[in-house]
């Protein structure tokens, strides 16, 4: 329903820049007009009346815009899935442009690969130095399959533990960003011990003395998710989603039937307001109304001020406390 | 043999391996049909053989408490928090019926059990899980119980042993489930940090979230003879690379040959090899 919806939303947007892009032009027109004429109110009569009539279907379309947007208040989880993988969605370098400075990129596992699904270094946030990584998808084709569509392999998640363990090092908190269809299920993944680099990552983030805070901004799914995962403080978009793996997964595994993908969003308890309740999420953040990627600006504001919140508040604890707070975090679930 | 026959003695083999307790009580089967082979061979030497079929040497699943009988001495272990039950953390449908069934076939609470006792005269904690029970699937109090026995061991001193067997994620606890693999993970990290040996067995199959969290964090990591390790199951791979996979791919042997298993530990020297270990590990 909201692809019909956002469908209808993006069309006005488009039609309401025209109309702006004509009004503009009558402007100048007008500006040149009263520069050139003596007699100004006759000579622009037209013009005055033509901006009139853009103002009106201006006006016209926003307040269609706005009915239109009115219906995304309540969003189904499916929605919400649909959203959570919008192509346009603020990814982890638009986060990393948008409310850190200085970024340091850091590349590989320093132990055999690169692998670009996973984008992270050194950056300041608020001044601070902070080590900051998340899964990597790209806004088009071409660079979803640069950065496997935020799919890791071992080498990702490794290259993810050397940043962190760099962070624990130099006493840096680490903000990771998750956005993953889940672990790659490829061969050579499994040849390079997909489980046991999960597995590493997981033992060794719940013994960091420094803060860890994870954002979900998209679909967290799976293993591949929780192992940048294991954080002190959770926080998730208002139209993120976090689960055991993808709907259409969940579906095909439980009913041999990928195609019952809608039920399967509607059982698994997905959605931010969802894991809030369960207590896995500590936050919700939120979004426009039609989805995080009608306005970056909102996003990044209300994401920068949660987060700085709750940094503060884990860099008041000693660094035993830290560790601690993550580890019951996680011991209470279950 | 006839093809009535062989579908036959395999629904009798299948209801065998499902419920291995009753197999032990009852005296008046004399013969077992191998699913791999589905040749029969007299109960008494696939018992001799611990249930490894004596013709082909396919590897049977074996019930957790019939397992804990092989390692510990005889008599030798008391069952720890045996009293957890399943719940139903996310109210699914129909969870708790298929739970019930699980546990009429089985007489487990749960697919983890956990039990400590001596091995060759070595205090140990031991974690099993049973692939009977819902596939061995990661639920939330298969993640408090494994975790609760890893604590126990770290806080007694006492060395970890875990056979692990699972499916993966209990899909009908959802994020619950997802969640006990950074819990297992770190009390299996706690446990390092105490200085404590952990030694993981890999069984058949030991995949999904399992995979990716304690049973790949052993000091040592053994494997049964032909079992099925990985994260990924071997159906999703294919359709997501388009390829048929190799054989053997994801077999114990060939996570030995790709530097994941220490060593590759027939059934009949599971126990040895243990007492092995632990005695190489002694704190003196």
């Amino acid at each position: 329903m909201i692809d019909k919806i956002l469908e209808k939303v993006e069309e006005l947007d488009a039609q309401i820049e025209e109309v702006e892009g004509r009004a503009t032009e009558v402007t100048q027109d007008l500006v040149e007009v009263v520069e050139y004429s003596e007699e100004v109110m006759e000579d622009t009569f037209e013009e005055r009346i033509s901006l009139e009539e853009h103002d009106k279907e201006i006006i016209k379309l926003k307040s269609m815009r706005e009915y239109f947007l009115s219906e995304c208040q309540t969003l189904t989880p499916e929605d919400r899935v649909f959203l959570a993988r919008h192509s346009q969605r603020p990814h982890v370098d638009d986060f990393i442009d948008g409310i850190f400075t200085d970024f340091f990129e850091q590349k590989g596992d320093h132990l055999y690969d690169e692998d670009q699904s996973i984008y992270g270094g050194i950056a300041r946030f608020h001044g601070i130095p902070v080590t900051v990584l998340g899964h990597r998808k790209g806004h088009t084709m071409e660079d979803n399959m640069k950065y496997n569509f935020g799919m890791p392999c071992p080498e990702g998640y490794r290259k993810a533990l050397r940043l962190m363990n760099q962070a624990e090092k130099f006493k840096r908190p680490i903000i990771t960003f998750i956005d993953t269809p889940g672990a790659y299920p490829g061969m050579e993944a499994e040849e390079h011990g997909q489980g046991e680099a999960i597995a590493t990552n997981l033992a060794k983030m719940s013994q960091f003395h420094v803060p860890v805070i994870s954002v979900v901004t998209g679909e967290g799914n799976s293993g591949g998710a929780l192992a940048i995962g294991v954080a002190n403080r959770i926080l998730m978009l208002e139209n993120a989603v976090y689960s055991i793996l993808s709907p259409e997964g969940f579906a095909s595994i439980l009913w041999k039937d990928a195609n019952r993908k809608k039920e399967a969003c509607e059982i698994m308890k997905l959605t931010a307001a969802d894991l809030k309740e369960a207590k896995v999420c500590d936050e919700v953040i939120k979004e426009p109304l039609g989805g995080a990627q009608r306005n970056y600006d909102e996003v990044m504001r209300n994401l920068d001020a949660v987060l700085w919140k709750h940094l503060q508040e884990l860099m008041k604890l000693s660094p035993n406390d830290v560790k601690s707070d993550r580890q019951m975090k996680y011991r209470k679930i279950g | 043999m006839g093809s009535i026959l062989k579908t036959a003695s395999f629904s009798f083999s299948k209801k065998r391996e499902i419920s291995e307790e009753v197999d032990q009580k009852d005296g008046e089967t004399l013969f077992v049909t191998c699913k791999k082979c589905q040749r029969r061979s007299m109960k008494r030497l696939w018992k001799e053989n611990y249930y490894v079929c004596p013709i082909c040497g396919k590897y049977q699943s074996i019930s957790a408490h019939y397992r804990m009988s092989l390692i510990f001495d005889p008599g030798q272990y008391k069952e720890l928090y045996a009293d957890m039950k399943a719940s139903d953390p996310m109210n699914f449908p129909e969870y708790a019926q298929k739970v019930a069934k699980q546990k009429e076939a089985t007489g487990l609470e749960e697919a983890a059990v956990a039990a400590v006792g001596r091995i060759g005269g070595h205090k140990a904690t031991v974690i099993v899980l049973d692939s009977r029970f819902f596939m061995g699937s990661m639920s939330s109090v298969v993640g408090e119980k494994v975790t609760k026995a890893i604590e126990y061991a770290t806080k007694k001193k006492t060395p970890l042993i875990i056979f692990s067997a699972s499916g993966g994620a209990r899909m009908q606890e959802g994020i619950y489930s997802l969640m006990q693999m950074a819990k297992t993970s770190a009390a299996v990290e706690e446990f390092n940090a105490s200085g404590g040996l952990y030694i993981s067995y890999l069984t058949h199959p030991t995949t999904g979230g399992v995979t990716a969290s304690f049973a790949t964090l052993g000091d040592i990591t053994l494997a049964e003879p032909g079992a099925l390790i990985g994260f990924a199951g071997p159906r999703v791979i294919e359709q997501t690379i388009h390829k048929k996979l190799p054989k053997g791919f994801q077999k114990s042997e060939y996570l030995e040959a790709h530097g994941f298993v220490d060593k590759i530990v027939p059934r009949n020297e599971m126990r040895q090899t243990i007492i092995q270990l632990l005695e190489l590990h002694e704190k003196k």
